[in-house]
């Protein structure tokens, strides 16, 4: 019987990341100068783990590597040795290593040999040499399988007369049973062919692998003798003969006399028992089976039955296997789950059609039509959840690789730096997840590098040695918010507003810090001293807040001279599905994504004020915010025109209030996103579009563009 | 009856391998994720051949052979050690523990299933 364990290669990937990531994260947490010993614990089984899986599944270079790092682990953890910054940094290093080992063997990637020879010499260096080449068992390749053809003496010999058959399907027969074991071919008369094969397998595995080609029971079986010393000589001549025909060969044990003079010990075999078997079968209450069939004459053996029983267990093999792959996820493309997705979307608004329609409906009449299509409703809304669950991915995927990141760099500058992070297991769109990952990079990098101050200049201003960077994430409405702050010096109004002159932006000294901080997210802008090679260069804030903005999202800075800087950025939670509100101002409808909706108002006369050359404002609970008619922004044929016929729509986005006068509320609705970019071009005020329940089109207008231009409003004025 | 074997391993590649490997030979596998989970799975149904790993979180292979000698039903059943180490120290103790034989680590399949049919045929 052969067992095809490539199968679970993948999971043994799989299962090496996470343990590379845990082993990453462990050595990231421990105390180095007093570890909690369960820590050490688990740092070493991860690479304990690594080490079997790796050896089982033939990777060499991988248990070579966490050989040598276990064998260090093992003595810290002992206490023989003390736990030491060089050693985490070596077994971070060797972290490394072992991930770019893996992608080799998982993705073909390049493997830097010379840096995994440098590692090992790391390692073995912090061994002091003390490590003496222990004893390492022979690692089973299966990469490269061959043939278990080193069949010591003492295996069985058995002969196989086989009924006429094709030379193909002897040929087939002669591969399979090869992995048994040496298999020759003698010619029989007639045009027939006996095999002999020599191996340490039992009959039954013979008869097994004979049946795929051939009804058993055709078969004859005998139990060759032993050979005699003159025919072993003759029959490895004879091999020495056909290997030089076939081109390849292997090698005999170094002396055969003294390999079959004695049965394999224990350590040999691998394994051993420590009662005699019989009496571990008896005290267990296994019945021991008949006396096992081992006839030495050349009579034919039974096995007839054998074989029957041998395909039944084929098939039941066949069963199992298709029970032990299963696994509780399975990988799918993301076309496909975008294409579920797009689908589902489709099905929203045909099933927000159908509701629309039916509501005309007399309720009386068509009451059970009614009461589906209220169903209906309910389950596509539950549908279309969990299908767009599918793409949520949690935060820590992000998150995730900053901790190495933070204290490499805090290392390299010289800082202290304390990483905590909040809100890892928030979810948000895969798509968002990815393209999230390099503006915040950038933003944590920065911190440690501008905002975060030495050692000794912390202790001078009072503070802590050790610098704060925190990282959060969390849900606010149907954005997610990400917070990256620290505890560093803040930000320099004076530098910032001299760099600016300097670069020829416009300013001047009476702007508000906000604005001043929004100055470091023009093109080219840095005000770091020293152009260190973390980051400085003048590429960046620009680029990160251009990359926030593609995603739908805002970017926000608050920062305190001497207490810090703490960067907002509000994402979106997915880009395909909003939850709506319907407006109308003349015959057009209007979409508006509920989440910048606060409430909405038909307003006292008295409290709608014209301000000069600045349009109008209205009162809303004792805060004026500016009124902007919406039939003037798209030049719409108005059916109102007094604000107080109307309705006022109070919005709010990036901090800033505005009252969108609108004609009416239509209704509240989720609604899939049309990219109009992508399908039309991009229009100033319109975020997209999206096909309403009566199959017309409605823009989805871009709230916070909307408000940004609603400073500076005048009713003259056509806004973008 | 096809025969119950319990396989305790922390890794899951190498407890699936283990798990796919004996059911190709006919067997029922009950996989177990560390000690503690084998005890509960112990407890839960009766097997004929326990398989455990060492080196384990919550609860080593050690610890489980002795708290599984000490359930009723267990007393005799065989239990296997699957190690890294085939240390003398390590076989001692097993042998103390009251394990019945011991499988270095790595083995391929082949030899599982030769070791497994030799104690519970």
């Amino acid at each position: 019987m052969t067992i095809d364990i490539s199968q679970f290669y993948k999971v043994f990937f799989d299962e090496a990341e996470e343990l590379l990531a845990e082993k990453e994260r462990l050595l990231l947490a421990v105390d180095i100068d007093s570890p909690d010993p369960e820590d050490l614990n688990a740092i070493f089984r991860t690479a304990h783990s690594i080490k079997g899986g790796a050896s089982t599944f033939g990777l060499n270079d991988m248990s070579e590597v966490t050989h040598v790092l276990e064998s260090l682990l093992d003595r810290i953890r002992k206490g023989e040795m003390a736990l030491t910054a060089q050693h985490v940094d070596a077994f971070l290093a060797a972290k490394d290593i072992l991930k770019m080992q893996l992608d080799g063997h998982r993705n073909g990637a390049d493997v830097d040999q010379e840096a995994v020879a440098n590692v090992r010499m790391m390692l073995h260096d912090l061994s002091e040499g003390v490590i003496v080449p222990t004893h390492q068992p022979t690692v089973p390749s299966f990469l490269h399988a061959e043939p278990k053809q080193q069949v010591a003496e003492g295996a069985h010999r058995y002969k196989i007369e086989l009924p006429d058959l094709a030379k193909r399907d002897v040929d087939a027969l002669v591969d399979e049973l090869g992995l048994l074991g040496r298999v020759s071919v003698v010619p029989l008369a007639a045009g027939r062919t006996a095999l002999i094969i020599m191996t340490h397998e039992s009959l039954d595995d013979i008869v097994a692998i004979c049946s795929f080609v051939l009804d058993p029971s055709d078969l004859k079986i005998f139990e060759a003798p032993p050979l005699t010393p003159e025919q072993r000589a003759k029959e490895a001549a004879e091999r020495a003969r056909i290997e030089e025909e076939q081109g390849y060969g292997f090698f005999d044990p170094a002396d055969p006399e003294d390999a079959g003079a004695h049965e394999p010990t224990e350590d040999e075999l691998g394994y051993g028992f420590f009662q005699p078997i019989e009496q571990i079968r008896l005290e267990a209450g296994i019945v021991a089976e008949a006396p096992p069939p081992a006839p030495v004459r050349p009579e034919p053996l039974e096995i007839t039955e054998v074989a029957a029983e041998k395909k039944a267990a084929k098939k039941g093999a066949e069963g199992a296997h298709a029970q032990g792959s299963e696994s509780s996820s399975i990988r799918v493309s993301i076309e496909k789950v975008d294409q579920l997705i797009n689908l589902v979307g489709e099905l929203v608004i045909t099933q927000a059609m159908i509701e629309q329609r039916s509501s005309g409906l007399d309720p009386m009449v068509h009451q059970r039509l009614l009461q589906s299509v209220a169903q209906l409703t309910r389950n596509t809304r539950d549908l279309q959840e969990s299908v767009m669950s599918i793409r949520m991915m949690p935060m820590d995927f992000v998150f995730s690789r900053f901790p190495r990141m933070v204290r490499d760099l805090a290392g390299k500058l010289g800082k202290k730096v304390d990483f905590i992070t909040n809100g890892a297991a928030t979810e948000l769109d895969k798509g968002l997840i990815e393209r999230i990952v390099d503006p915040l990079t950038h933003l944590v990098r920065n911190s440690i590098d501008h905002g975060i101050e030495m050692p000794a200049a912390r202790v001078a201003a009072g503070k802590s040695e050790s610098g704060r960077l925190f990282l959060s994430a969390a849900h606010q409405g149907g954005n997610i918010v990400i917070e990256v702050a620290d505890d560093g010096g803040g930000l320099n109004r004076e530098r910032i507003l001299a760099k600016a002159k300097e670069n020829g932006l416009a300013v001047s000294d009476n702007m508000s810090d906000a604005d001043v901080w929004q100055l470091i997210f023009a093109p080219g802008f840095s005000t770091a001293e020293i152009v260190t090679d973390v980051s400085g260069r003048g590429v960046g804030m620009d680029v990160v807040k251009r990359n926030i903005q593609a995603l739908g999202g805002t970017i926000d800075i608050r920062s305190a001279r001497g207490f810090g800087t703490t960067i907002l950025i509000s994402l979106p939670l997915t880009l395909a599905i909003l939850d709506g509100m319907s407006i109308r101002s003349g015959d057009e409808i209007y979409i508006l994504p509920l989440g910048f909706v606060v409430e909405s108002l038909q307003p006292a006369r008295a409290d709608v004020k014209e301000i000069h050359g600045q349009g109008r404002v209205v009162k809303v609970r004792g805060e004026y915010l500016p009124l902007i008619p919406l039939y003037q922004m798209f030049n719409i044929e108005p059916r109102l025109t007094d604000p107080c016929e109307g309705i006022l729509v109070i919005l709010e986005a990036e901090g800033r209030k505005a009252a969108l006068f609108v004609d009416e509320l239509v209704g509240q609705q989720q609604v899939v996103v049309k990219n109009l970019e992508a399908n039309y071009r991009k229009v100033a005020g319109i975020s997209g579009a999206t096909i309403l329940g009566d199959g017309g089109v409605a823009l989805i207008l871009d709230v916070a563009a909307l408000l940004r231009s609603s400073r500076q409003l005048s009713d003259e004025s056509v806004l973008f | 009856m096809a025969k119950t074997i319990l396989a305790v391993d922390d890794s899951s590649s190498l407890r699936q391998m283990v798990a796919f490997s004996l059911k190709a030979a006919g067997y029922q596998v009950v996989e177990a994720v560390d000690g503690q989970d084998g005890l509960e799975k112990a407890k839960q149904q009766t097997v004929d051949l326990v398989l455990t790993d060492q080196n384990m979180p919550k609860m080593d292979g050690l610890t489980l052979i002795k708290s599984l000698r000490s359930l009723p039903g267990y007393q005799k059943t065989p239990i296997l050690m699957l190690t890294t180490e085939s240390s003398e120290d390590m076989k001692s103790k097993g042998r103390a523990a009251g394990a019945n034989g011991w499988l270095v680590k790595p083995f391929d399949p082949q030899r599982l299933i030769e070791v497994v049919k030799k104690v519970i045929g």
